[in-house]
């Protein structure tokens, strides 16, 4: 050996390990330096992604949470018979006669009056005074004079809203430097409005109307809340559950457990796939061609806006309703056809209930899906419309117009006036909320549920 | 009302069916149900799908036909030189159905008879304000024509929703009586009723096939008689994206591709590193109770919807953006002028698709067999050699997949483009300007009121089509590459 080793011309054996084992030479440092550094970037692009999660979270939480609470004012307003009732019959339809406009003087004096109670000294005229308020105020009291004719007469204690400025001024979004040049509001008017927050009548509180209440022309934000267009969201899930639900359970059990190995299960099944990743607004344009031009089903209702988010969650329903299908093991088949049930005995009475926490979660996913979809809905017609009054009776509910909770957040964000942001990010808290307890309760059947066979 | 009446007698039918079907089956045996062929209940069942199926069948072709007839047979009453100029029949026949609603309402609120909504002499004018009265809405002036056709969709509309009925009625007694007469005990229901219930089956499968041909009819037509006002030659190849809705407009795809493009390709840079990085970590290094931890978090902004994200774009990162890259921002450089830009979507787009990416990506890696890692090891390579020479270039294949179906989600996505991308139509190469992309477009094109007739809304479906054409291309082609791969280690 030694002497092929010493033949001439042999490549030099390499040069030897200089130093201990237990040292690292440069080589060594610099692989582990390497790998150290490639595991960093897997923590950062985690990190990143979380970090992002937490900005995303912290950022809708922040900005949302105002839209729950709202400026209010609290007016002892005297309802004068002769403004309100001047025939003083009490007759309901002469008091409807008076408009809004007529309920102006009202607020105007009992503001005045408690201006002086308050001992708040200022300069601003008493019309001046009034713009503090929300222009739903008069319309406030008009309804419930016209619910209480009974009051007239009496002084009434009422919470009226703020304009929506003075609003964001108590929550720190409209600064004296801010509204320099918005005509709308003035500092005094501002000043004013620090008095009478001191004297403790105007203060901020819990506004329920945000998340049970209807959507106000873009004049009013302060009064513009998410319950309506949450009753047609609630209307189009009532259509996706029942549709979806039965023809995707028909569909997954056919492909799963009786269709034959052909040309036509195959199509249907490269459909389904297909589907699954069309583009949303895809269905938007099918929903608009199909169902509003060709069947002229009514533009903005529920029932259409239903119908397309049928057809896109169908797949999602489909996929994961067979996965569960698949899951429950052939011996439950065979032993249900050993005691002489018929195939589809077996798969009705034995297979479907077995399968049916899975088909569960994937429903309830393919739901909050389709909750949170907004992309078709712009297509039907369900934005750009003021989601203004509940729909009267279920018919109603299916039928006419309304908006959606992503679509009325969509509508918020177009809106000028920056109160309507906040809305916005709150009406996504709303979302959100729904979103998760329904994943939850997903999570939770199928914890609960789940067998493992 | 009428519809959900006539689907409610249809189930009472059918409960009726099933009791009346049952009992007679039993009656034929004798009361004792073991001389049966099958079990009583399927002769009930029997019944009561032959009242119902057929009869629902019936109704839904009616449903979908008797638009079409009345159409077509109401647009041949109106007469080619009473189409005003600038006018076409699709809005004439929107007019006539407006009319005929109108005259609906006003018979329906008491302020005509039913003889004075269809004379077909009556006076024009005197018609007009009645309906006015009534409360309903016209938009043009009545003419002549109009009223009568409108008449005419009224009536036939009308003796088809009777007719409607009465033959989807006997349709569904018929069944019953049919499927009660053949009831008796040798009668083998449960096979009929099992291929009954089979053939639903089958047609809740078809329903997939039925929309694609849906998805693919409607805009195929639309495009068509796009194509037919405006060049095609000028949608593919033109340079200028430039809706007029007075007319003479160029409607060009490719500065809306570009743009479609150039914000999917920003979103795809910050997806896929930071995706395929924690993918990486948390199949190859992650404990399991980091990724336990980890993986279902980052899964949580796949599950938020695009309108948060749109949002967070709009009111947010926007502003953000600007505040750094703007006008006398933080670096100082006033490259960007608004918070509409390019950058904007293409960075929260990017966020979006991150755990799309990622859980993509760690499902094709975990497939790569451990034995391909143990050798790479045992060879004296690190982890992140093993990950880089051996790990990834098997699961390249399947990780290109991966991104391309990103790539389709992306040039899909609608929300976060509508709300933070722009409207400006341009070849640009600048990622602080705005720029407008195929779905924003389709959007503002569809949205509002809309005339059918005009190539600036058919434009839409043209847009649409190559959208639909150009995802499932990505999608066919990507599903092909993660099968192929997969087929490869198994």
């Amino acid at each position: 050996m030694t002497d092929i080793s010493q033949t001439p011309g042999a490549a030099p054996a390499a040069k030897p390990r200089d130093g201990s084992l237990f040292e690292k030479d440069a080589r060594t440092k610099r692989r582990n330096a390497a790998e150290g550094r490639f595991k960093l970037y897997g923590v950062g692009a985690i990190g990143i992604g979380l970090l992002m999660l937490i900005i995303l979270v912290t950022n809708i939480v922040t900005a949302g949470t105002g839209a729950f609470q709202q400026s209010f004012l609290e007016l002892n307003v005297e309802l004068k018979a002769d403004k309100l009732d001047k025939k003083g019959n009490r007759n309901i339809e002469d008091i409807k006669k008076v408009s809004t406009f007529g309920y102006a003087p009202l607020i105007a004096s009992a503001l005045e009056a408690e201006v002086q109670e308050l001992g708040i000294q200022t300069d601003l005229k008493p019309k001046e005074m009034g713009k503090i308020l929300s222009k739903s105020a008069q319309a406030q009291l008009r309804n419930y004079v016209i619910a209480n004719p009974d009051q007239i007469g009496k002084t009434v204690s009422f919470r009226f809203l703020v304009n929506s400025r003075v609003d964001g001024y108590m929550k720190g979004r409209v600064t004296r430097e801010s509204i320099a040049n918005d005509k709308s509001i003035t500092a005094a008017q501002l000043d004013f409005v620090d008095q009478l927050r001191d004297a403790g009548v105007l203060y901020k509180a819990f506004n329920p109307d945000f998340i049970f209440g209807s959507d106000a022309s873009d004049q009013r934000p302060e009064a513009a809340g998410i319950g309506v267009s949450m009753l047609g969201s609630l209307f189009m899930m009532f259509v996706v559950l029942a549709l979806a639900l039965p023809i995707g359970v028909a569909a997954s059990i056919y492909l799963e457990e009786f269709a034959p190995q052909n040309r036509l299960t195959d199509i249907i099944e490269v459909n389904i796939s297909n589907l699954a990743a069309v583009p949303s607004i895809v269905f938007g344009i099918l929903g608009l061609a199909v169902f509003i031009n060709y069947m002229h089903l009514p533009t903005s209702a529920p029932l259409v806006g239903g119908l397309v988010l049928t057809l896109m969650t169908l797949p999602t329903i489909i996929i994961s309703t067979r996965a569960s299908l698949k899951a429950v093991p052939p011996s439950i088949r065979d032993a249900a056809l050993g005691v002489g049930a018929s195939k589809m005995q077996a798969v009705f009475h034995h297979v479907l209930p077995l399968a049916a926490p899975g088909i569960l979660t994937g429903t309830i996913i393919g739901l909050a899906q389709a909750l949170g979809e907004t992309a078709p809905l712009l297509l039907i017609g369900m934005v750009g419309f003021i989601a203004s009054n509940p729909p009267d009776g279920i018919v109603a509910g299916f039928l006419s117009p309304n908006s959606a909770m992503p679509a009325q957040i969509y509508e918020w964000s177009k809106r000028a006036d920056p109160a309507f942001y906040e809305r916005a990010w709150g009406g996504i808290i709303i979302l959100l909320i729904f979103l998760v307890t329904m994943n939850t309760i997903a999570v939770l059947l199928r914890r609960r549920f789940e067998r493992r066979w | 009302m009428a519809l959900s009446w006539l689907l409610l007698i249809l189930l009472a039918l059918a409960v009726i069916g099933f009791f009346t079907g049952r009992s007679r089956a039993l009656a034929s045996a004798g009361g004792d149900a073991r001389d049966l062929h099958s079990l009583p209940s399927y002769y009930g069942y029997n019944v009561a799908l032959s009242a119902l199926v057929p009869a629902l069948g019936v109704l839904i072709v009616w449903l979908l036909a008797q638009p079409m007839i009345v159409n077509s047979t109401v647009s041949s009453l109106i007469p080619e030189q009473s189409i005003p100029e600038g006018s076409d029949r699709g809005l004439i026949m929107s007019e006539v159905r407006r009319v005929a609603v109108g005259l609906d309402g006003a018979v329906a609120a008491g302020a005509m008879t039913e003889a004075q909504a269809q004379d077909a002499n009556s006076d024009i004018d005197q018609l007009t304000a009645t309906l006015k009265d009534a409360g309903q809405v016209l938009t043009q002036e009545i003419s002549q024509p109009i009223l009568i056709a409108a008449q005419k969709y009224r009536s036939m509309t009308s003796t088809g929703s009777v007719a409607m009925q009465a033959i989807v009625l006997a349709v569904a007694l018929l069944g019953a009586a049919f499927a009660y007469i053949r009831t008796h005990k040798e009668f083998r229901a449960r096979n009929v009723v099992e291929q009954a219930v089979l053939a639903l089956l089958l047609l809740a499968a078809s329903i997939a096939i039925l929309t694609t041909v849906g998805i693919v009819l409607s805009m195929f037509f639309e495009t068509l008689n796009f194509f037919q006002l405006h060049s095609w030659k000028d949608f593919f190849f033109g340079s200028t994206w430039a809706p007029n809705f007075r007319g003479g407009s160029e409607l060009s795809i490719l500065p809306l591709l570009w743009g479609t493009l150039y914000i999917s390709l920003i979103a795809l840079l910050v997806a896929v590193p930071i995706g395929l990085f924690a993918a990486i970590y948390l199949s190859e290094y992650a404990t399991g109770a980091t990724r336990a931890v980890a993986k279902p978090l980052l899964e949580i902004l796949a599950g938020i919807p695009t309108i948060v994200y749109g949002l967070f774009a709009l009111l947010t990162v926007g502003p953000a953006l600007v505040s750094m890259f703007g006008e006398g921002g933080a670096l100082g450089v006033g490259w960007m002028a608004s918070s509409n830009a390019v950058l904007t979507a293409g960075l929260v787009m990017g966020i979006m698709l991150i755990p799309f990416v990622s859980s993509l990506s760690d499902d094709i890696i975990n497939a790569v067999p451990q034995s391909m890692r143990d050798g790479s090891l045992g060879l004296g390579a690190t982890k992140s050699e093993t990950v880089r020479q051996v790990v990834l270039p098997a699961a390249l294949p399947g990780i290109v997949g991966a991104i391309l179906l990103a790539a389709s989600r992306a040039i899909g996505e609608t929300m976060i483009v509508v709300m933070a991308a722009g409207a400006i139509a341009k070849f640009s190469g600048n990622p602080f300007e705005a720029m407008t992309t195929i779905t924003t477009r389709i959007v503002s094109q569809l949205t509002g009121d809309t005339d059918f007739a005009s190539p600036e809304t058919l434009v839409a479906f043209a847009l649409g089509l190559t959208l639909f054409i150009i995802t499932l291309g990505l999608n066919i082609f990507a599903l092909y590459i993660v099968r192929k791969y997969r087929e490869q280690y198994e």
